[in-house]
């Protein structure tokens, strides 16, 4: 094998460097054009599509389509519907899913490699199989709260937060990270006295930032992005999430910059909460790709 | 003393159930317009304030839907069975609503519905179910100076064009070199467009839908020798480029016709202002051509009933009624631009009343309205139409693709047990 000279080290860094920035600029194009486009009248954003102009601020540029989509709808309203409902979907999801896997790779019960493969079959049933009996079973379902017994979920946030917390496939992500971590971690917590619940608060928790960061930001994207559910379950505006919302922008003719100034806006939470956890999503990733 | 007592009792139990006999009975309802920004969500939530100050015993809640998912809403409800009282309804859909138990009948007198245009009842099963507060109708929109200069004749009501001088006034508008297309069907306006704005031009060729003597079927109807002749016909406005095809930028059906892109437009009547606005006296709205079968436009638009689920249903029907005056047709005509229900009601408009510069639509929808296919599986059909006339209008065989779509339509049919026909 040829030794590496300085040259050919150079060249094939340029090279690594061209590919990466291509692949970057593929991916960031769609982002530029939506923020872009949000700040152009419909006329010249549609004009524009055909040339490379779409990529780039010029022309008739102004914030129009950003006030016009707030006065069109109540933005605000959805980013906060589904800022809550993803929110409290997350944090749920994390400790119920983790909890189940803890139960799975650490504890020893019977039937416990069964109850795991029907949760891990669960995973290849679309949701529009299921979406309408759940819809039956929701409608109908009782409830205490604040107000008082109820029957029905329909038009509340729990009916959007509760059927998506338990999933197969955060399970598994935790399952098979918790399998990877050394298990004498585990029985010397126990030697030491600790109970099961504390070997998992005090001893698993802590090393899981990578997994909890990864099954946060899939479950984040899930939740934020939910499209049929609630337009199924929630009648009312003031429960409504951003996708449904979208909706109010598609009339006879669309409003095309008001629909891409809508989807800036509602794109930031994503962007902010996959930037706070992107550090841990990415070590998850990179330890998942070296194991064995 | 014991009079004291029973004074007292009887004040306080005034007064105890005052309230409740004061209070009104809440009717919720549901809108189809979030979002639209128009002058008609604003008409409607008018009519609710009015309705709720007009008596003491109900009290309308509206809640706003998106509109692109507003059925799937009403479908996902019925389905759980959370049917609001009072729900509005497009037209053509109706019966499918009504047969699948998601509607009751509206128990209205009949006699309050004279004088409607056609459109605007909602029928199924020999009862009505809806009524609309207003219609819509297309025309084909030209201007006085562009016919005069290539000496195309005007048509009227009376004496629309035949299909071979609207073919030849294409021709001829087109090899002018003056626009980019002749004509501008609204290829660009997908979903309900098509069927509402393109089965007529199919009926007037003798065709249909769906076969309209027992909506069992669809063949002959949608793929006989008329609509083949339709077929060919719509497929060859694409080929000789007299028309923008299936891939229309948006916003050139937005702007095309006032732009000078397109000679002749096929738009509705909501669609007018602006090419008043745009060309005054010199715009012109005029009636479909009669190819061979008779002229005929699209009807019904948006119609309020009641849901099957309403337990309050005299309340419904009572602010249905409230409704139906020819103030509140000509409140929402002005608002919206579209049509008054009653001719009474287009004197009282700004743009329908004689010499109004929309008068013209008033008398297309009386005199050329046909509604869609009065049957629960229109909602299929109407897919299977769309999709079947882009096609054709991408070059599909004709007569294959015609079958195709009647094989669908046949199929959905059967398997819904002929939808109750």
């Amino acid at each position: 094998m040829a030794a590496v000279n300085p040259e050919n080290r150079g060249l094939r860094l340029a090279v690594r460097y061209l590919v990466l920035i291509l692949i970057a600029v593929i991916f960031l194009f769609p982002l530029v054009f939506m923020v872009v486009s949000s700040l152009k009248p419909d006329q010249q954003l549609l004009s524009d599509t055909s040339s490379l102009r779409a990529f780039l601020p010029v022309g008739d540029i102004s914030l129009n389509n950003y006030a016009d989509a707030f006065a069109r709808a109540p933005v605000g309203l959805f980013i906060f519907n589904s800022v809550v409902v993803t929110g409290l979907t997350v944090l749920l999801a994390l400790a119920i899913c983790s909890l189940a896997a803890f139960s799975f790779v650490f504890l020893r019960w019977s039937g416990q490699g069964l109850v795991l493969a029907v949760i891990l079959a669960t995973l290849i049933i679309p949701f529009e199989t299921i979406a309408i009996p759940l819809l039956l079973i929701v409608s109908r379902l009782p409830w205490i709260g604040i107000e008082g017994f109820e029957i029905g979920w329909l038009n509340t946030y729990r009916v959007q937060i509760i059927p998506w917390i338990a999933d197969g496939l955060t399970i598994f992500l935790f399952v098979q990270y918790f399998k990877d971590l050394p298990r004498e971690l585990v029985e010397a917590a126990r030697v030491e006295g600790a109970s099961w619940f504390q070997v998992y608060y005090r001893v698993i928790i802590p090393l899981s930032g990578p997994v909890l960061a990864t099954a946060a930001i899939l479950k984040f994207l899930i939740m934020y992005n939910q499209y049929l559910w609630p337009l199924i379950v929630v009648q009312q505006e003031t429960y409504r999430p951003v996708m449904v919302g979208l909706g109010y922008y598609f009339q006879l003719n669309p409003a095309w910059g008001e629909i891409m100034a809508y989807l800036t806006v509602i794109t930031l939470p994503v962007l902010a909460f996959y930037l706070v956890l992107q550090r841990a999503f990415i070590a998850s990733i990179a330890s998942t790709g070296v194991k064995g | 003393m014991k009079t004291r007592t029973i004074l007292t009792a009887a004040l306080l139990g005034g007064v105890a159930f005052a309230p409740a006999a004061m209070a009104q009975t809440e009717l919720s309802m549901w809108y189809h317009g979030a979002g639209s920004n128009n002058q008609e969500e604003a008409t409607v939530n008018r009519l609710v304030a009015e309705f709720n100050a007009s008596q003491d015993d109900w009290e309308v809640v509206m809640e706003s839907f998106p509109q692109e998912s507003y059925n799937d809403s009403i479908v996902a409800a019925a389905l759980a069975g959370n049917l609001p009282d009072i729900i509005d309804v497009d037209g053509p859909v109706m019966p499918n609503w009504a047969w699948a138990g998601y509607m009751q009948p509206l128990g209205i007198d009949e006699a309050r519905l004279e004088g409607f245009l056609p459109g605007t009842i909602g029928r199924w099963g020999g009862e009505v179910y809806s009524v609309g507060l207003w219609d819509a109708a297309v025309a084909v929109f030209a201007r006085r100076s562009v016919l005069e200069d290539h000496g195309i004749r005007i048509p009227t009501l009376d004496e629309p064009w035949t299909k071979d001088e609207f073919d030849a006034a294409l021709v001829t508008l087109d090899e002018s070199g003056e626009f980019e297309h002749a004509f501008d069907p609204g290829m660009a306006w997908t979903g309900e467009w098509y069927p509402y704005a393109f089965s007529p031009l199919l009926q007037s060729f003798g065709g249909d839908i769906v076969d309209r003597s027992t909506y069992l079927t669809a063949e002959g109807a949608l793929n006989g020798e008329a609509a083949i002749e339709f077929g060919e016909w719509w497929q060859s406005l694409f080929e000789r480029d007299l028309a923008p095809g299936t891939s229309q930028d948006p916003a050139d059906r937005e702007t095309g016709f006032i732009d000078g892109q397109y000679a002749l437009q096929w738009n509705g009547n909501w669609a007018a202002l602006p090419v008043i606005e745009a060309f005054g006296d010199d715009a012109l709205f005029l009636p479909a051509p009669d190819f061979g079968n008779g002229s005929t436009i699209g009807a019904a638009s948006w119609q309020f009933g009641v849901s099957a689920a309403s337990e309050h249903p005299e309340g419904a029907r009572a602010f249905i009624e409230f409704a139906l005056t020819d103030e509140w047709f000509a409140a929402f005509s002005d608002g919206t631009g579209l049509i008054p229900v009653t001719k009474s009601a287009a004197q009282m408009t700004q743009n329908y009343a004689e010499g109004g510069p929309l008068e013209v639509f008033y008398e297309l929808s009386e005199r050329q309205a046909l509604v869609r296919p009065v049957s629960p599986g229109y909602v299929v059909a109407a897919k299977v139409f769309e999709k079947a006339l882009a096609d054709i209008a991408n070059g599909a065989d004709v007569a294959d693709t015609l079958d195709a779509a009647v094989d669908e339509i046949d199929a959905d049919i059967e398997a819904n047990g002929g939808y109750g026909h």
